[in-house]
């Protein structure tokens, strides 16, 4: 990416953000005091939802809801709708924001083709998870106690034992673990209002009864070249996803693609260790610490979500991530995502950036002439040897472009960069099959192997 | 790391609400947690090694209680909270960091209050029973995500949940 891309794509924002915006925030506002009962200022931001989507299809059912809801008494289908609102208004503005990306730098995007569901039978735990986020929205942020957070314990446990629900799960998870560490909630001199909004909306629509149909995708086989791996982890959850350029076989042009492996995971590992937890995925794991392409055979394509199947794939020769971005980044075709995921906070386009100086005060800022792109610098895993130093040393770096907070930021997934007037290279998955970094590794050894021994107690303490 | 500046919490999508788990050695005691109105957790006994004790301290009334997880009270209490609850307390100030374990306790903790054992001085500490079961239970769940399958479905949510902790 050139910094003169950079300087459209900031120069650009879309039409209506700052509107679409406005809006979301003050239906977060409203969800902040619950509603139990509705104030005046909710009313009012219930309302401009409502406005927001006059002219959709959405228009009489969110009108009905807002109605519902500011009168008091309300179902579970008022605030699926009210979150469907929300959904909307923000998958616009990713549309509108990843347009403009796609503008500046000339990235080639296939539009969404796969279906995006069916209705589907009802299921208990996304009955439970809907009865939780009902009362949540009721007692709204302030209100939340450890009696409410006690009782989302079953529906997570139930949706935890559906694989076809582990999405759903996930999230209730994160967002209630986050609840738990905020409480008092009404003691917080800000609340997350904008984060928990989002999480509660999405956890609402994928609490409702409805399905994906698995079987009705693509497969592919050819050769994938790993860009970068992106970590994701809260307490419960750990999961890696790979971007690449897959080269499809048939010589069809390549495709930009993600991967994703996550496993279940408790508060207690952490840091390198995470690894471990994903070694079902050996190929994988070696593709990332030996930086190397992978040959895949039919592995289903959904957008441009690549499944990732370890016996369908065998490891392949040395690949330079650097090398891949330089050469075949811009020619790849991305791929549309999914209408109900669209959201600016789901942007992760990966991007070379080079030439540029980094400026190190409030944060991490990536400078050229004149252009600025800050750091997510709280986006480095301690689970790769990326530091904010190395970054701050770097002149060359392979990263994600991501929006939050009204501004674009770069995530570094790799970088090059001069320490000691010696040339180093780190990238996030170098420590996928073991920490290379000898310091860091006997940290790691004096802390003791977390995953054994709490193996070794459910073995003992599990099933008696 | 992100601050916690108004304007920059509640318009951020992702933010380090909490700040990740420090890691720390889980021989002793496997399990901590700041949960139902407790800090609560499971410690190795010392010299049976199937045997667990489950012990927790009450935010607020800072009531306290330690027993096995077959609920026969420690034979540690005696007037004043055993060394298992000590222990609890240092494992937690390792995991949590000792700012946040005082305020979910609501402990007044001044300066010079940085182990466990400072905080557990601080608080006007009673024995009251409470069933182990509850906590018992909470710590084999937590076991038991340790053996949930691997998914390789997509989570779009993780976006929410970046992984951090190099910027420490």
């Amino acid at each position: 990416m050139l910094s003169t891309q950079v300087a459209q794509l900031q120069q650009s924002i879309p039409a209506g953000l700052a509107d679409a915006d406005a809006v979301v925030a003050g239906f977060d506002d409203a969800l902040v005091g619950g509603f139990a009962r509705v104030g005046d200022e909710a009313a009012a931001a219930l309302a401009a939802l409502a406005g927001a989507v006059a002219g959709t299809p959405l228009h009489d059912r969110v009108a009905e809801a807002v109605a519902k809801v500011t009168a008091g008494s309300f179902s579970q289908e008022d605030l699926a709708s009210l979150a469907g609102a929300r959904s909307a208004l923000l998958g616009a503005a990713h549309d509108a924001l990843l347009g403009q990306f796609d503008a500046a730098v000339g990235r080639e995007r296939t539009p969404w083709s796969a279906p995006v569901g069916v209705p589907a039978e009802a299921s208990a735990p996304r009955g439970a998870a809907r009865a939780w986020l009902h009362e949540t929205a009721v007692a709204g942020w302030r209100g939340v106690d450890h009696d409410l957070l006690s009782a989302v314990g079953a529906p997570v446990e139930a949706a935890l034992a559906e694989p076809g629900l582990r999405r759903l799960a996930v999230l209730l998870d994160g967002l209630a673990a986050e609840l738990r560490a905020s409480l008092p909630v009404a003691m917080m001199s800000q609340v997350p209002a904008r984060r928990w909004a989002d999480l509660w909306s999405r956890a609402v629509l994928l609490a409702q009864d409805w399905s994906v149909p698995d079987d009705e995708v693509e497969t592919i086989s050819g050769r994938l070249l790993p860009l970068g791996v992106d970590i994701h982890e809260h307490g419960t959850a750990v999961g890696v996803q790979v971007h690449g350029v897959l080269e499809p076989s048939d010589g069809r042009p390549a495709r930009l693609v993600r991967t994703t492996v996550t496993a279940a995971k408790v508060e207690t590992i952490t840091g390198p260790a995470v690894w471990r937890l994903l070694q079902a995925h050996p190929v994988l794991l070696a593709a990332l610490a030996q930086r190397r392409a992978v040959t895949v055979t039919d592995l289903p394509l959904r957008g441009g979500d690549l499944r990732w199947i370890d016996g369908q794939a065998r490891p392949g020769e040395p690949a330079d991530p650097f090398a891949t971005a330089r050469l075949l980044l811009a020619p790849a075709v991305a791929a549309a995502t999914a209408p109900l995921d669209r959201h600016p906070t789901v942007i992760a386009e990966p991007v070379l950036l080079e030439g540029y100086t980094v400026r190190h005060d409030d944060g991490l800022t990536v400078e050229w002439d004149g252009q600025q792109l800050p750091v997510a610098v709280d986006r480095l895993p301690a689970a790769g040897p990326l530091t904010p130093a190395l970054v701050a040393a770097s002149s060359c770096c392979l990263g994600l472009l991501r929006f939050d907070g009204g501004r674009w930021l770069v995530q570094p997934l790799a970088v090059r960069a001069t320490v000691k007037r010696k040339p180093v290279e780190a990238h996030n998955g170098d420590w996928a099959e073991g920490v290379t970094d000898p310091k860091v590794a006997k940290a790691e050894a004096k802390a003791g192997d977390a995953v054994a021994v709490l193996r070794e107690r459910a073995g003992r303490l599990l099933r008696r | 790391m992100t601050d916690a500046d108004g304007t920059a919490w509640r318009g951020r999508s992702v933010l380090a609400v909490v700040p990740p788990a420090r890691p720390r050695k889980l021989a002793k005691v496997p399990f901590v947690e700041l949960a139902d109105g407790r800090l609560q957790g499971v410690v190795s006994s010392g010299s049976d090694i199937e045997r667990v004790y489950v012990s927790s301290v009450a935010a607020g009334t800072h009531a306290y209680h330690c027993s096995t997880n077959n609920n026969r009270p420690c034979g540690g209490l005696r007037g004043a909270p055993c060394k298992h609850l000590e222990a609890l307390a240092e494992e937690a100030v390792l995991q949590y960091g000792v700012d946040r374990v005082a305020r979910y306790l609501r402990v007044d903790a001044g300066d010079g209050v940085g182990s466990g054992s400072d905080l557990l001085a601080r608080m006007d500490t009673r024995h009251e029973p409470t069933p182990a079961a509850v906590v018992f239970s909470r710590f084999l769940r937590h076991l038991a995500y340790l053996e949930l399958p691997d998914s390789t479905t997509a989570l779009p949510e993780l976006h929410w949940f970046p992984a951090t902790g190099a910027a420490r």
